[in-house]
This record gives C-alpha cells, structure tokens and sequence, in this order.
C-alpha cells in the first residue's frame, strides 16, 4: 500500500532506548514494558493492516497513577505516545511510530461497578463493548451502540472513535450513551469529566474528547448509559429488485415518522457472501437487501411492522420475513454482523469505505458505486448502515498485484469524492486516523484546521499524544495537498475541494 | 494594501454602535475582527431570554443576533433543519410542526421565569446554554441533537464543524464543546439540528402519592422499566394549586410519568408500569393528550417559578441521590420540583448570603451532583460562583478558552472569572 508521510522520527529518542526503559521501569513493573522485537511485533498495526511500522517500546500500565506517571515522564523527555485499546480501529489510529512508546491499555479491563440506580456501567476502558452487555443483561439492560466488532473491540476505543453501530439510528453512537471519563492529559493530569448525572456542568469535555481519535487523552475510565432491553423486538427481512428500490424504500420510511432500532441495506454480492458464510437465509436472488429491526411494545412492534411491510411493497419488494422468534431475528443479524469475515473468503484483500450520505442519495450512491465497480473492474460489495446515512463499501482486491491495489485506492477516492459532492462526510464511524487524513483538506478549510489544531496544542503543546493522526502533518491545507499529490503519495489524489 | 490587509480593515457599517446587530455571518466576523484587534470585549447577545444567567461581567458592546435570523435549509425527510443562529426556536417549532416534526430536546423556556411571559430565546441561545427540558433522560440534551454548525471564533474568523448528516466522526467534535459554553468560545452563525417526528400521541399517569421518597421511587423505577416514559416529574403539594386541568384530581403533591407513541403503545406501556409499580389500588389520574402537552409545557416552561423574585437554582444529580439530598437541604427555606425521573431538582431558596450558598453547594457535591444559579439578586450575585469547577477543570478550561478566544473578548467572565 502507498506510505504515508508520517511525523519525522527522532533518533535520539531511538538511540536512548535503554536509557528509557530504566526510566519506566521506575514507573512500571518490568515485565509490562516490551521491547524484544518478537514481543512488540503483535503490535505493529491495528485493523488497518495494510500500513505497520513496530514501536519503540510497548508498555502496559496497570493503574491510573502508572499511565499519569509514564505520559508526565514523556512529556518532558519530549517521547511520541500512541495509545491503544483492543487494536481493531479501521483507519490506524493507533498505528505505532518508529520512535513511540505504544501505551497499551489492555490490562484495564475490569468492570469497576454496575450501577442500576442509576442506569449505568463503570468500566476500564478495555473491557469489549460486548461484555458490558453482558454484564447487565441478566436484569434486561443493555449498552446500546453496537459497533460490528463489539466482540472484540473496547470501549476506550469506542469513546476515542465515537462508534456507532447498527443501533445508533434510533439510540445514537458513543457521545450520546456516555456519562463519564477518566482521562490522563498528556502532561500526566488526571481528570474526569462528567460521571452518573446527566449532563456536566461547565465545557462539555466529554463531548469533546470522545471521537478526538486518542489525540486529546489517554481515557482510563468509562461511565456508560445502560437502557433497558425493549419487551418485543422484531426485524424484517426484505428482498428488493434493485439498490434503487432499497434505497427509496428507506427514505420513505424515515419520511413517515418512523425511526427503526435499526435499519440496514447490503446488496446482492454482500448477501450472497454473508448468506454463504452463515447461513442466514437471506434473499439471494434480490438485488439488494434491507434489515429492519423495530423494537418497543407487542402492539408497537406489530403497527410498525405492518408500516414497513406496506412501505416495502409500495418500493415492489421482491420478498419479506418477519423474525418469529429471537433465533430467527438474531440469526438476520448474524449475517451482517458477519460481514467483513464472509468478505474475507471472496477476496485475498478488501478496502472498507465508511463514508456518509444524506439517507435520499442512498439509491443514487449505491448506483454510482456500482458504475465504478465495472469502470475500476474491481468487485465491490455494499453494507449500509441506511437508517442514518452510514456506507460500507468493501472493495475487493489483491494487495500482492500493485495494479490492483492502485485500482482500489481510486476506487476508494471516487467513492468519497461522491459522498462529499452529495452533502455527505469523509468518515461517519471508523474515524480519520491515517487513513483518511489527508483527506481532511476536503472538509475543511485552513482555518478550521487552524482552530482544531490550537485545541490540540493548548492540551498537548508538543504534540507528542498520537502524533501525525487526523491532521494533516504540513499544516497548510494547499501545501498538503500539493506535496501529496505531486509525490503521488496521497491514497486519494483528485478529490475536488468543496 | 494587501488583500488581507484591505479584508482586515473593513469593519461593520455601525461599529460605533454599542448595540451590533449584524444580520449575516459575514458582518459577525467583521465586528468580531474588530473588537479582536482593538480588544473591545463583546456581550452576545439573542432575544435576552437566558441573559441574567451567568456572572455580570463588563463588555463594552453587545451583539445582538436577533437579526441574523431565518431557516436556511429544511429537509423533513433527511430529518434536519438548517437555521441562522438568531432565529426564535418559537419560529422553528412552526416550521417543524408543519410536517409534524420537533426538536426533540424540548428546551427549557425562561421566559415566564424572567420575562413574565413565554419565550423560548434563540437557537444559538438554547445551544450555547444547552438547557433541555423534561425528555432529557431520554433523547439526550440540545448538544446531541445539533449535527453541525458555522461560527466566528473571538478571532472573527469564521469556523465550521460537523455537517448535515447524522453519522459524522471527521475531526474533532466541535458542536459538543461550543454547547453550554454560554457564548464564551465562539459566536454562532448557522445551526443544523437533528429533528424527529412527533409522537402520534401522548398520555401522563398522575399517582396520588404525598411521600418524596416512594414518589422518587416511582420517577426512577419508571425509568428502569421497558415502559419507555419521556417525562417523570414530582411537584411537591405546595405547587398543586398552580396546575388547573380537568383531568388532574389529586388533592396533594404530582407524581406524573409521561407516555408517548402509538395510541395502543401508550395504554399497553402505562397500565404495563402501573401492574409493575403496584398501583392498582393507588388515587391514579390519567392525563389526556390535550391535558397532557399543557401539563408537560407548563413543566417545561418552569410555570410554578413565573415571575419568581426569589433564588431559584438547578441542581443535576444521580436519581440514587435525590431523596437524601432533598432531606440534606430541608434545613433551608427551600421549595423544589424534581424532573428528568429524579436527575434534575428545580430549587427555591428564599433567603441565603453567600456562606450558606457554599454550604448548599458542598452538600450538593457530596452527592455527586452540581449546582448552578439560574435566578439570584443583585447583590449576591457579585459574590458568588454561578457554576461549579474545580482547580483541574479550570486549568484546562482557561486553555481551551485561549485555544478560541485568545484575547478574551467573547462573554469574558460570563461563565467564570478569567474565563
């Protein structure tokens, strides 16, 4: 894959390693500061696996007073920190430098309180998105944003990426379910922002930091909503001739008032892979299909469902199942959830996309995306969280064929350059992180890259947390997009500004 | 003279003024550019509906955004309204009533607590103080409903952030940090806002109950239920006589939990709750929607405080706190309600000088929640703290504050001192 610039590497740090790891070990017990290369080598990429680079040294704290300690040490040696949670970001926002000591949070990952009073779970921050459902589910509550890979993804990461889900339609992403932090500055203060009262007082920090990509803080704790589970929740499962038809049928529904727990479109090649790989029973003969799930009382659930059933058919539908039971809705889960792996069989390599569109565009992207699929020659299968906008396209390829790998990257650039002309946003879950960043140029102009940038330097003045991530690294937004365009260096030269 | 130059030296037709009231984004920056380079500290201003809350700080010139007002964009199917920072919330509710939409967040209204009568104030005025009204606990507040916006940073140089669209994660979330921060870090130009539909139909279920504990009980308990209430409110006896509807006939204090939906959902959902909190035997009213909305909007709009001439203040605490915080403050001359399921308490306070006001705010942080000062008099008001911070949060806050306003020229002391 094309390199990326990255913040230059400062030898002297490298050449003082020995010197740092007796200054950790200060802080840390040994045996939690890795620096064999076998050891440090599980944690040279995250998900994005295209792009790795080992670090200098990998540490994993165990207290609070640990990470405040270790971030205070390298602020004023002037020492690169990447934090890290559960490593399954999809834009490398915790891809290591060559001379960055990789802050490991996965000894963190105990549930400190479960909270039913007040509706609400005290976690470490890498404890799985998935166990704090589980740690509350026994009295019917449940965290609601459910990212894909809450399986294995953290909840500090879900706070430094604001996740979302196939959820966040009607119960919002990771801002709108979260409480409180804990969070170490990178001058090694502790702070905590909000708690268990809704809504903190003064500057809306927790607002701010969740979604800052690990670039404001390091997060130490997490204070989550928990909801309690709906009585009745059904999902349908509806086949349509084409993406067109899908898409319509979307919009109408939003348009007359309802707002499903969820509601999600993949098309034809996605549901066969998916349809293969877990056997979900899904339409594969349909062009596209759509997920919806709505939840809430016996008679809701039926008046709703009778509504999208009517609406389907207005959209000439070409089939519709009702889950009768939690297996069958899970198991029309099942094969969305699935995917990325199921794509993972089609293909040697794929791209996830993760732009976001206004919902009425969503047939007309879907369709240009299919226009370039045969321009580019390159499969492309389509996952849409299509209740609040949110595109997954995965683009198939071979990263061993250069040729192919170019192919997609254009791909990639047309995709966005798309969604951006249509009203929409570079990134709506995975975050910016390298990926996207030059990028950034795009959406915004120098002096709100300005103005982010101050509240960056006014937290981390050196700029030493999570460096080169998000923003580009030549501040100028003109200079970055000539350096990299004319170095032929950027994964999405030509996108127009706007 | 440089391009740059001869843009700087434009200033707004008027500038001598002391009351701005600039009607576009491009005349807001200029006044901001101005007042920036001869450090001329400004009060932002919308319809002066929130204007007594804060610290009284000195600023040499207002600016006034009533007239940088009107709906720009709406979309009801893409489920955003795209407006100018000074137009009445009032104006939009109209606009979004017309293809039975709302913003969801229901905004307190201070207008009949400091102006005699209702008025909602401005949207930049709602975002910048990001009060929300009874459905808090469950839609979020003003700042998870605002998608994007434009602004002038105390610079005077124009910002953005966010968009239109529901899912967006490029940079740095901007709409969060400039909500509630009382126009001390940037000045709103535009505003996009999620809207959602209105429910078909709502009902509230009013428990005769005169005990604060179980009534609390009943609030936190509805809360917890699959019975998906959007409002839970307690009004203590000494406020029943403020309520006149038909439909309400218990004699002591309101214990009222709010259903909205479907008509069948509601019925299902409240006699759901009243099996689960064992009230078949309770004094129950059933509030119908026309009884209900008034109930709701009078909740809303703070009517048991209208023309208040006394302390009110707003206390934010865990709903596992509420009931021995309340006993913690009967030693005062207090009145209350208590909203959002037990999260918020409406506080009166008669009579209190500053050392009893420090007094009240400890006890308050020793259950884990915040005061802040809506209403006081004049002359308490120079010698007390409106919002709690801490050491720790004010260091980060003077920083963020410079990171926008460098020279301290947006609403300077309005929320802290130096801030």
């Amino acid at each position: 894959m094309t390199s990326l610039q990255m913040p230059k590497v400062h030898n002297p740090t490298i050449e003082s390693k020995e010197k740092i790891i007796a200054d950790i070990s200060k802080i840390l017990n040994k045996a939690n500061i890795l620096a064999d290369d076998v050891e440090i080598r599980p944690y040279e990429t995250d998900a994005l696996t295209a792009y790795r680079q080992k670090p200098l040294l990998v540490v994993l704290p165990e207290t609070v007073d640990q990470v405040s300690k270790v971030l205070k040490y390298c602020n004023e040696n002037k020492i690169k920190i990447v934090p890290r949670g559960a490593g399954t970001g999809l834009s490398g926002g915790s891809l290591p430098l060559a001379d960055c000591i990789l802050l490991s949070m996965g000894k963190f990952n105990k549930i400190l309180e479960v909270d039913y009073d007040n509706r609400c779970v005290v976690a470490q921050p890498c404890v799985t998105n998935l166990s704090i459902t589980h740690a509350v589910q026994d009295k019917n509550f449940y965290y609601a944003p459910d990212p894909s890979s809450q399986i294995a993804c953290s909840i500090g990461g879900n706070v430094a990426e604001n996740s979302g889900g196939v959820h966040s339609l009607k119960y919002g992403a990771t801002t709108n379910n979260l409480l409180g932090i804990q969070v170490v500055l990178m001058d090694g203060t502790i702070a905590k922002f909000g708690g268990k009262t809704l809504d903190a007082e003064g500057y809306d920090f927790l607002g701010l930091m969740t979604g800052s990509e690990g670039l404001l803080g390091v997060i130490t704790e997490v204070t989550v909503k928990i909801l309690k589970t709906p009585e009745n929740i059904k999902a349908a499962l509806v086949g349509f001739p084409s993406v067109e038809d899908a898409g319509n049928c979307v919009s109408q529904i939003i348009a007359q008032g309802i707002i499903p727990a969820g509601m999600e479109i993949m098309d034809k090649a996605l549901t066969k892979a998916t349809n293969d790989f877990v056997k979900a029973g899904y339409p594969v003969e349909a062009e596209a299909m759509m997920i919806v799930e709505l939840d809430g009382t016996q008679s809701e659930v039926s008046e709703l469902i009778k509504k999208v059933e009517t609406i389907s058919k207005k959209n000439k539908c070409s089939s519709i199942k009702i889950s009768n039971s939690k297996e069958e809705r899970l198991k029309f889960w099942a094969g969305r959830k699935a995917a990325f792996p199921a794509c993972g069989v089609l293909a040697p390599d794929y791209m996830c996309m993760d732009g976001s569109i206004p919902r009425g565009k969503l047939a007309e992207v879907l369709k240009e995306i299919n226009r370039l699929s045969k321009k580019y020659d390159l499969p492309v299968a389509n996952a849409f969280h299509a209740g609040d906008g949110n595109l997954h396209p995965l683009i198939m390829f071979d990263a061993n064929d250069k040729e192919s790998l170019e192919k997609t990257e254009k791909f990639g650039a047309d995709i966005l350059k798309y969604c951006v002309k249509v009203g929409g946003a570079l990134t709506g879950e995975h975050g910016v992180g390298i990926e996207k960043r030059e990028l950034m140029c795009e959406a915004f102009n120098d002096t709100d890259i300005r103005q982010q940038l101050n509240i960056k330097i006014a937290l981390d003045p050196s700029s030493l947390l999570n460096p080169g991530k998000v923003y580009p690294i030549l501040r100028k937004c003109a200079e970055e997009g000539r350096v990299h365009v004319h170095g032929g260096k950027t994964k999405f030269p030509d996108i127009p500004r706007f | 003279m440089s391009m740059e130059e001869k843009r700087n030296s434009l200033t707004f037709q008027g500038f001598n003024q002391s009351i701005l009231k600039p009607s576009n984004e491009k005349d807001i920056s200029e006044i901001v550019k101005s007042c920036f380079k001869k450090n001329i500290p400004l009060e932002i201003q919308g319809l002066g509906t929130k204007k007594k809350i804060g610290r009284n700080f000195q600023s040499e010139k207002t600016l006034d955004l009533s007239k940088n007002a009107g709906i720009i964009e709406y979309l009801p199917e893409e489920l955003y309204i795209k407006v100018k920072s000074g137009t009445p919330i009032d104006l939009i509710k109209k606009e979004l009533k017309k293809n039975n939409q709302e913003l969801a967040f229901e905004p307190t209204d201070f207008g009949p607590l400091f102006c005699g009568s209702k008025n909602e104030g401005t949207i930049g005025g709602v975002v910048s103080c990001n009060f929300a009204g009874p459905r808090r606990f469950k839609v979020g507040s003003a700042r998870d409903h605002i998608l994007g916006f434009r602004g002038i940073n105390g610079r005077g140089e124009i910002i953005k952030s966010g968009g239109t669209v529901v899912k967006n994660v490029t940079g740095y979330d901007l709409s969060k940090i400039a909500s509630g921060s009382f126009g001390t870090l940037m000045v709103f130009s535009e505003i996009s806002i999620k809207v959602l539909p209105i429910a078909e139909s709502n009902k509230t279920l009013v428990i005769d109950n005169n005990d604060l504990k179980s009534s609390l009980d009943y609030l936190n308990k509805s809360l917890s239920s699959s019975s998906d209430p959007s409002g839970a409110v307690f009004y203590p006896k000494i406020f029943r006589d403020q309520f006149t509807l038909n439909d309400l006939t218990v004699l002591g204090s309101i214990t009222a939990i709010r259903f909205e939906g479907s008509i069948n959902s509601i019925d299902q959902r409240l006699n759901k709750l009243i099996k689960d909190l064992k009230l078949e035997d309770k004094k129950l009213d059933i509030l119908a929607p026309d009884q209900s909305e008034i109930f709701w909007d009078e909740t809303r709009s703070l009517k048991v405080f209208s023309n208040l001439n006394k302390n009110l203040f707003r206390i934010v605490v865990p709903p596992s706190e509420t009931f021995d915080l309340l006993n913690n403050l009967s030693k005062y001359n207090i009145k209350y309600f208590v909203d959002w399921g037990g999260n918020l308490v409406w506080l009166q306070v008669d009579d209190i000088n500053p050392k009893e006001l420090r007094e009240l705010r400890n006890v308050v942080k020793k259950f884990n929640g915040y005061l802040t000062i809506i209403k006081v008099s004049d002359d308490l008001k120079g010698l007390i703290d409106i919002f709690t911070i801490n050491e720790i949060k004010y260091q980060i806050t003077e920083k963020i504050k410079k990171s926008f306003d460098p020279k301290r020229i947006l609403n300077p002391g309005k929320m802290y001192i130096g801030i």
